[in-house]
């Protein structure tokens, strides 16, 4: 037998450019639904523009169509490359893309048209949910039977956090869209009033927990080492933030719900376990960050690095602010406000957005058979229009927030109300125009990222490299961590 | 733990895998299982009936053009809250709300007591074009919904999913639903029911004291 086995690279280029051109769609409709808020008049009165209608369009198509491209892709190349063996089920896993695609495109066709379960960040009706399983359970069968051919004994942490990614967004998305279909179009979920209000939330912060968050830090585990060209600051802690990261997250959904009908122990619970969060959050940024140490120079000329470094200051920063903003007292003054939005968007333009590209800037030419990326100067260029776009935007939405949150609160010495809810609106009206602007530089940034890939991809597309042969190197023969030190 | 204990987790898949699924399942059950118990003491509160089709039908509107995304439907129990919207909302006047519609940003103000707060006709004129009435709104106009009419027999078909779902109609309900309402517009129904949210239900109306102030600039 000398047979050279190469690594399955096709299915992970087409997620690369899926998640490339499913990030310009996502944050186009992002920077138009802005545009509505900012200016009512771009509505147009036609139902599937109309703000309300197309607003999902953004969330699933920046979280699950340009995310979850990038996390199927990137988790088919880390666990490779990790096991130093073959996809398994390659069929399979190709499988996997096209039907992701299918659920994207069906979803955002759908969604606007009014065909939605209102559940956020899980609109889609019942029959798109139950495509969205099987393809999610494929996508998990390719992970595991790949993981369970590996070479190396030992599963690189990357792989624990793909790992959970996987089974905790697949208990999510099933317990939460339990539900009874009326027609094609409308379904009624078996949960009602405060019980689906936890359900949903439950999901919904776990979306960001699993989604969001724990899939990341597996791109970041793997990628951060590689762009450093440093072995990860610790492997021990990494795991221990893993333990405690998946374990904790789950209670932690409560906190959408402060000062609501839900009752009062469950809000507490929620805001204790958002609390200790920060411990796990803090840990794996840090692990992220230190592995920088001795390589810090590579900043200077490698904007993919550059990405990556970034976006752990930005997941320290937002995990600190979604800790406190789960204290009850804060929560009282950010809830319903425009601050939720400002979080939001500086863990995902900061943190996952800015990884991702990172990521993919570190992939795209290995994976594609290239010794770099096509232009360093259009990296560059992305880095700095991604940057100033995302603070533009996440520093006009605290502004505008804050401003709600003290406007809805103030009153009179006599007691009564200082402001009608309209004041409060026209206060912010420009800081929704600035916030506009953020987005669109943010969506030239991702134009760059396409026509840079596009070239980088010059060789892949006139077939001169198909299959790529990576040859799969042997696995050292012993690989464990160094025992530990006889003192604490 | 000893690290060989953990050594044999970082070496075997099904291990970790299943580990995996069992740490992230306890924060769930430990929280969801308790409210699934107490889901079935909650009582209706006073007032509180399963929609009438017309407003069955606009609630299934209200859900359908998304109106959760920018208006919640949730009153805190905080003072400034209370003053500008009513009494702060209780479990027991959602247990009917599938799917719940609570919602989490304030665009708009919050809904759950908006019914009676403006006029029928201040809603359509509203809903038509929100400038019209409110000329620094930002929010969309939904003129198409005066076009459409609702369709009896789909809103049995709801009410029939609904009751197998434990919520109480009756086959007299669902029998005279197409009649309730024929020739009504989504409009119509939408309006009925933004009328009914929170007006029936609200628990110990303070005798004699003035309604929250109209917050959002429109005259009643």
């Amino acid at each position: 037998m000398t047979t050279i086995e190469t690594y399955d690279d096709k299915v992970v280029r087409l997620f690369l450019f899926a998640s490339a051109v499913w990030g310009i769609i996502g944050m186009l409709v992002g920077m138009y639904l802005a545009a509505e808020l900012a200016w009512p008049f771009w509505n147009l009165d036609i139902p599937f523009l109309t703000f309300s209608k197309l607003r999902p369009d953004h969330t699933f198509g920046v979280i699950f169509a340009f995310g979850g491209s990038a996390l199927m892709g990137t988790c088919y190349y880390v666990v490779q490359r990790t096991g130093h063996t073959r996809l398994a089920w390659g069929r399979l896993a190709e499988f996997t893309f096209w039907g992701w695609q299918l659920i994207c495109v069906l979803a955002m066709v759908t969604m606007p048209l009014g065909m939605t379960q209102s559940k956020e960040y899980a609109e889609p009706e019942w029959w798109i949910d139950i495509f969205i399983a099987v393809v999610w359970v494929s996508f998990g069968a390719v992970f595991f039977a790949t993981l369970a051919r590996r070479r190396i004994r030992h599963i690189y942490v990357a792989n624990w956090y793909y790992g959970a990614f996987i089974i905790a967004v697949g208990l999510l998305h099933i317990v939460n869209n339990i539900a009874i279909p009326v027609s094609m179009t409308k379904s009624y979920p078996v949960y009602s009033g405060a019980v689906d209000a936890m359900v949903q939330w439950w999901y919904g912060h776990n979306a960001v927990a699993f989604f969001l968050t724990a899939g990341f830090l597996g791109m970041m585990y793997y990628f951060v080492p590689r762009q450093a060209q440093q072995p990860l600051w610790s492997y021990r802690f990494s795991i221990v933030n893993f333990w405690a990261l998946i374990s904790i997250y789950m209670w932690a959904g409560s906190h959408h719900l402060m000062y609501t009908a839900l009752p009062d122990w469950v809000q507490s619970v929620g805001m204790a376990f958002s609390l200790v969060l920060l411990m796990p959050s803090w840990g794996s940024a840090a692990n992220g960050l230190f592995t920088f140490n001795g390589s810090w120079h590579r900043l200077k000329d490698d904007p993919a690095a550059k990405f990556m470094v970034m976006s752990l200051v930005f997941y320290a920063a937002s995990t600190f602010e979604g800790s406190m903003m789960a204290v009850k007292t804060v929560n009282s003054l950010s809830h319903y406000t425009d601050w939720t939005i400002a979080h939001v968007h500086s863990g995902s333009l900061g943190w996952v957005a800015m990884i991702t590209i990172g990521s993919l800037y570190a992939m795209a030419p290995r994976a594609l058979g290239r010794p770099a990326m096509y232009s360093r100067k259009g990296m560059e260029l992305h880095f700095w229009l991604h940057l100033i776009g995302t603070l533009f935007y996440v520093i006009a939405m605290w502004a505008a927030g804050v401003t709600e949150g003290l406007m809805w609160r103030a009153t009179n010495p006599d007691g009564a109300l200082t402001y009608s809810f309209l004041d409060s609106l026209i206060a912010i009206k420009p800081l929704y125009m600035f916030r506009w602007f953020g987005g669109v530089l943010i969506w030239l940034g991702m134009w760059v990222m396409a026509w840079n890939l596009w070239y980088t991809a010059a060789d892949a597309r006139k077939p001169i490299i198909s299959p790529i042969p990576v040859p799969i190197p042997e696995p050292e023969p012993k690989q464990t961590p160094a025992p530990l030190p006889a003192q604490g | 733990m000893a690290y060989r204990h953990f050594e044999f987790i970082e070496k075997h898949v099904w291990t970790l895998g299943i580990l995996t699924a069992i740490m992230v399942s306890i924060g769930g059950l430990a929280e969801i299982t308790p409210l699934f118990i107490e889901a079935n003491k909650v009582q209706p509160a006073e007032g509180v009936k399963p929609y009438d089709p017309l407003r069955l039908a606009g609630r299934d509107v209200y859900v359908r053009e998304g109106c959760y995304l920018c208006h919640s439907q949730m009153i805190r129990a905080l003072r400034f809250e209370t003053e500008r919207y009513g009494h702060y909302s209780t479990a027991s006047e959602s247990v009917y709300d599938r799917p719940f519609q609570w919602g989490s940003k304030r665009t708009g103000p919050d809904l759950a007591r908006v019914g009676g707060k403006y006029s029928d006709l201040w809603q359509r004129l509203h809903l038509m074009n929100p400038r019209q009435v409110v000329p620094q709104s930002n929010m969309p106009g939904y003129p198409w919904l005066s076009l459409a009419l609702i369709d009896g027999k789909d809103i049995q078909k709801r009410m029939e999913v609904l009751r197998f779902l434990g919520d109480p109609y009756t086959d007299a309900d669902i029998k005279a639903a197409p009649k309730a309402v024929a020739g009504k517009t989504e409009m119509d129904a939408l309006v009925a029911y933004l009328q009914g949210l929170g007006i029936d239900n609200e628990p110990q109306k303070p005798a004699a004291a003035p309604a929250a102030p109209a917050s959002d600039g429109g005259a009643p």
